[in-house]
């Protein structure tokens, strides 16, 4: 949480004040903040687990290594919100964002687009978790995973911030959506293969 | 199941001599678009590199689908051999998309005018790009090989989907701030003597990714059978 507020304190500075009005880069300040927060959060997901061998109790207990999936997907998704929640209303400060009647849309663009890319970076960081360079290997495989819910969800943002109309969203909307559905079920599926001893 | 070293060995030999068949066959492709095709008449003698560049970009993503329909069979099946051949094609699209990657600037500075631009087609390769080298590193990353190859299967198969979901979330971003640059790289109809060039450059590509990855395949299976070896005594034939 203070990392994501280091971020947007960082994007900010980084901004030639005379050149781009804050509002110009706050749908990318946001995003770089919430995706760089996922993957920070992402890293220690399944280390206590790793650290403590509490995986191994947890493979042992008698449910489908799809519920473990699934939970542990709404874990990380409670955790990455929370980072979130504490960067939402910073972001609002900083950047003097009128959010008012944005709000709603705003959050349910951030649950679609954090959905999608916890659900790969759930499995990934299974993985990661035990490899030689967890925390370098993390990044390099999800990021790219990230640009389709990125792409859409920073372009959402920007039209949902200057209160543009239902037929400009719609589209990348679906693809966020499409997105959700194609990859957590298809984690889903792939993550016992990931859990096999 | 596992291969031996005289099989390994072998495999290495065969994949050699069809590199070089598929090396020679790059030269008679480049006599070729130097002396049969006509030159192209806005972009000169740089079009030339569309012989290259194309073929290595259709490779370098044809290898990629091919890898995650192999990983879904691995995941199944749970044959090495699969796995293997995974490896090895990795290996190999990571050094077509890189000649994607580099072929495509040098064309495109005197073309369009720029190094670079996002458009979904660059932006998709690039993150091909990507992908290859995030599964390599992972690869790299993991001892047991049982392990390894799981891991890897499961990024091959994500990644595979996810080529089409980059390529849609671009071109929604594109369509919706046009950029002033007319970016349409290919003509819309090519004259025949171009067309069948550039077929045949197509065939000299996948017979080069055939070669190199039976030589590829060949030393990852001796490399296993070394390390198998290692622990449960003698290396056979001294490989």
């Amino acid at each position: 949480m203070v990392f994501a507020a280091l971020v947007l304190v960082i994007v900010n500075f980084a901004r030639d004040p005379t050149a781009l009005p804050a509002l110009a880069l706050a749908p990318s300040a946001l995003w770089i903040t919430f995706a760089f927060g996922a993957v920070v959060a992402l890293n220690r997901a399944f280390a206590v687990e790793r650290e403590h061998g509490a995986l191994d109790g947890l493979l042992l207990a008698p449910v489908p290594r799809e519920a473990l999936y699934l939970g542990k997907l709404l874990a990380n998704l409670a955790f990455v919100g929370i980072v979130e929640a504490v960067a939402l209303p910073l972001f609002v400060v900083f950047f003097d964002v009128p959010l008012g009647h944005a709000l709603g849309g705003l959050l349910a663009v951030t649950a679609l687009a954090t959905t999608g890319f916890v659900a790969v970076g759930t499995i990934f960081s299974a993985m990661a978790v035990r490899t030689r360079f967890a925390e370098l290997l993390l990044p390099v495989l999800l990021l790219p995973f990230m640009v389709p819910p990125l792409i859409a969800a920073a372009g959402l943002t920007a039209r949902l911030l200057e209160g543009r109309p239902w037929s400009e969203l719609h589209g990348m909307l679906r693809l966020l959506i499409l997105y959700d559905i194609v990859f957590v079920t298809l984690s889903t599926l792939l993550f016992p293969a990931v859990m096999d001893e | 199941m596992s291969p031996s070293f005289a099989a390994a060995r072998a495999a290495v030999r065969r994949g050699r001599a069809v590199t070089l068949l598929a090396l020679a066959g790059m030269a008679l492709v480049y006599l070729l678009a130097l002396r049969y095709t006509p030159v192209e008449l806005h972009q000169g003698l740089a079009q030339k590199i569309f012989y290259l560049h194309v073929p290595a970009a259709w490779t370098a993503l044809l290898i990629f689908s091919l890898m995650g329909i192999v990983s879904i069979i691995f995941l199944w099946l749970h044959d090495e051999r699969l796995d293997l051949f995974a490896e090895a094609s990795a290996e190999v699209g990571l050094m077509f998309s890189a000649i994607m990657l580099t072929t495509g600037p040098i064309w495109a500075k005197p073309i369009w005018g720029t190094w670079w631009q996002w458009d979904p087609r660059l932006t998709l390769t690039l993150f091909l790009f990507f992908l290859y080298v995030g599964y390599l590193a992972l690869r790299s990353s993991i001892h047991d090989p049982l392990e390894r190859g799981r891991f890897s299967a499961v990024v091959a198969i994500l990644g595979m989907l996810l080529v089409p979901f980059i390529h849609l979330s671009v071109y929604l971003f594109r369509t919706l701030h046009p950029k002033p640059v007319v970016l349409k790289p290919s003509a819309p109809s090519l004259p025949p003597e171009m067309l069948r060039t550039l077929l045949i450059a197509f065939g000299v590509c996948l017979a080069l990714y055939a070669g190199l990855v039976m030589m590829r395949y060949g030393a990852g299976a001796a490399e296993r059978l070394r390390e198998a070896g290692g622990e449960g005594g003698e290396v056979p034939d001294g490989a």
